[in-house]
């Protein structure tokens, strides 16, 4: 765990020094205007641009280790801060994109499966390769697009916190979590099928069936419970990359969220608000990864960890 | 004594079937996707025998024209007619998809059979490289890549745009295929032809690498479905693809949001347009994968 953050670490901060042009220079002269040379030297030595680095390095990742993350290049807050205010947007949309996932493809999956074959399974199976090929970011401007059309209404703008005002919360973020959802339900659909399918032909799928078990409580005791080992792995590795894969959604939604922060930061070169993001990012996805592995052993107690 | 009629047993031997037909007849929903594709290919290496009007002139006199005979798909907002855009488009974005996968793949397979064939602390040291690019979501790790390396152009082709999304493969074939080439190691032929004294090279290009072909060519198709979607999504994002080349993400972008009520058929067409090549993609890999080895896990 430890080793993989450090190389990501690593990787980030010396791939974007190798970046052409740093922040000083799209700062001060993006306007086209000249700026005197002992300008952007003091802007350099000011943001300790000016030292070796790995001196910057390991400044950065001694900051890191104690939790201090550094302040912004661009606006001078605290990277904490800038994170911080946008966090709470972002994973909320994941939280919801992944309930409805789970909503949608539970039933789907399994009734695909039961039904395999028929022209149930193959909606679903259209339905989700569908998923699958349709760009988030596109339906997200198809919704916004049917709203206005049908409804003459747009989802409002600005953010209003879950707690403050629920109803107005939700009316912003319902849809984009919608549009990220499509997607990531037709991946869970079709792992929960196939994983489904694959149990169905256990033997102790016969044996339930044949000491008289109802249907109903083969799939739901029998079938399911043992199905679901594959389904989580899949569910969970999408939720840590969910906060990745916001960042053209958000663009489409105006979300002012952890995705379009990202993009702003590596547009303007905000060397540490973007290691700090990608850090995150990682971070997320590798202890994700951690209560997958403890999620096994709970759910299937033939895994033992030694 | 009775004489024993000898039953006449009479085999039938199966017809071997060409492969093309094999899979046809096997995978008919591989086999549509696989006519999409070719479709699709068709139209853009004929794009200026396909394409009504050229896709970069402007025409101020015809703004925003709805869909009709002379523009099958309306007009943008510089007066492009977007019909003949979405199928330059296809340029883009099948050059983009097959060489970017091409790269990642094939960086990503030799990775993969190296890392297995050598084993030991190489495998050790390539396996916790993948981990750590394995854990950058990909959309991350391509703009990194696009801004670390900016553009450059050949050919028409952005080359650094291929590389930003080639890399982000490469762990993941380089996992799939070192699985197989481990099991692959272990067979008895590879040490026979270790102790006939084949080089290194030898054993890896002619004995392991012909064996990796299924899981490479399924994981290639697979990854030309992601990686137009991705040059749609980094196109969209501006960072991708530039104004005037047309190209599906790109048409969505910028000027397509901000006419949403009076030109729809800007933002539609372009999506549908991704999404077909993406699900033609998909249906011919899933396809492939279940013809070839349905064990490989994506």
């Amino acid at each position: 765990m430890i080793p993989t953050l450090l190389g990501v670490a690593i990787l980030v901060f010396f791939l974007l020094r190798v970046m052409p042009g740093d922040i000083v220079e799209v700062m001060l002269l993006g306007e086209g205007g000249a700026v005197p040379q002992n300008v952007i030297e003091a802007e350099r030595v000011r943001l300790g641009l000016d030292q070796p680095i790995y001196v910057q390095f390991f400044k950065w990742l001694a900051g890191v280790v104690q939790g201090d993350f550094g302040y912004s290049m661009w606006t001078g807050k605290p990277v904490a801060y800038e994170i911080g205010i946008r966090f709470e947007l972002s994973l909320q949309v994941a939280v919801m994109a992944t309930i409805l996932a789970v909503l949608i493809a539970l039933p789907l999956g399994t009734i695909s499966a039961i039904f395999k074959d028929t022209w149930i399974d193959y909606t679903v199976r259209i339905v989700s390769i569908a998923g699958l090929a349709i760009p988030s970011f596109w339906l997200g401007m198809i919704i916004i697009l049917l709203l206005i059309t049908l409804f003459s209404w747009h989802p409002p703008l600005t953010f209003t916190p879950l707690f403050e005002n629920p109803a107005a919360n939700l009316a912003q973020l319902i849809w984009p979590a919608l549009a990220v959802g499509y997607r990531y339900s037709a991946v869970a659909t079709r792992m929960t099928r196939s994983s489904i399918l694959e149990v169905l032909q256990e033997d102790y799928i016969r044996t339930a069936r044949a000491k008289g078990v109802f249907e109903r409580l083969v799939v739901t005791r029998h079938a399911m419970r043992n199905a679901m080992l594959p389904v989580v792995t899949v569910i969970g590795l999408e939720f840590a990359f969910l906060i990745g894969g916001l960042v053209v959604t958000e663009q489409v939604f105006n979300l002012n969220g952890i995705g379009k922060l990202f993009v702003q930061a590596m547009t303007r070169g905000d060397y540490t608000l973007v290691q700090a993001l990608v850090l995150l990012v990682a971070t997320f996805f590798i202890v994700v990864n951690f209560l997958i592995d403890l999620l096994y052993a709970a759910l299937d107690p033939r895994i033992r960890y030694r | 004594m009775a004489a024993t009629s000898i039953p006449t047993i009479t085999y039938r031997v199966p017809k071997r079937r060409h492969p093309v037909m094999d899979f046809i007849v096997n995978q008919p929903l591989g086999a549509l996707g696989l006519l999409v594709i070719i479709a699709m290919c068709l139209a853009a290496a004929f794009a200026n025998l396909v394409a009504p009007y050229d896709p970069l002139t402007l025409d101020y006199a015809g703004l925003l024209v709805p869909p009709s005979w002379a523009h099958p798909l309306g007009t943008d907002s510089f007066g492009r007619d977007v019909f003949s855009r979405i199928i330059y488009g296809a340029r883009t974005a099948l050059a983009v998809g097959f060489l970017s996968s091409i790269l990642g793949s094939t960086l990503g397979a030799i990775i993969g059979v190296a890392s297995a064939y050598f084993g030991g602390r190489t495998d050790l040291v390539i396996q916790r490289i993948m981990d750590v690019l394995l854990s950058f979501p990909i959309i991350v790790l391509a703009l990194t890549v696009v801004a670390v390396l900016g553009k450059n152009i050949v050919l028409g082709i952005d080359i650094n745009l291929i590389i930003a999304i080639g890399v982000p493969m490469v762990p993941k074939v380089a996992r799939v295929v070192r699985s197989s080439a481990l099991a692959i190691r272990e067979l008895p032929y590879i040490d026979a032809a270790r102790a006939a004294g084949f080089s290194h090279s030898r054993i890896i290009f002619r004995h392991i690498v012909p064996n990796v072909a299924a899981p490479y060519l399924i994981m290639l198709t697979a990854f030309v479905a992601q990686a137009i979607l991705l040059e749609a999504s980094l196109s969209f994002l501006g960072l991708g693809v530039t104004e005037p080349t047309p190209a599906w993400g790109l048409m969505l972008s910028g000027a397509a949001i901000d006419f949403y009520q009076q030109a729809p058929w800007m933002i539609i067409f372009p999506g549908v347009a991704i999404s077909l090549a993406v699900f033609a993609f998909n249906l011919f890999g899933d396809s492939l994968r279940d013809w070839l080895d349905p064990k490989i896990k994506l």
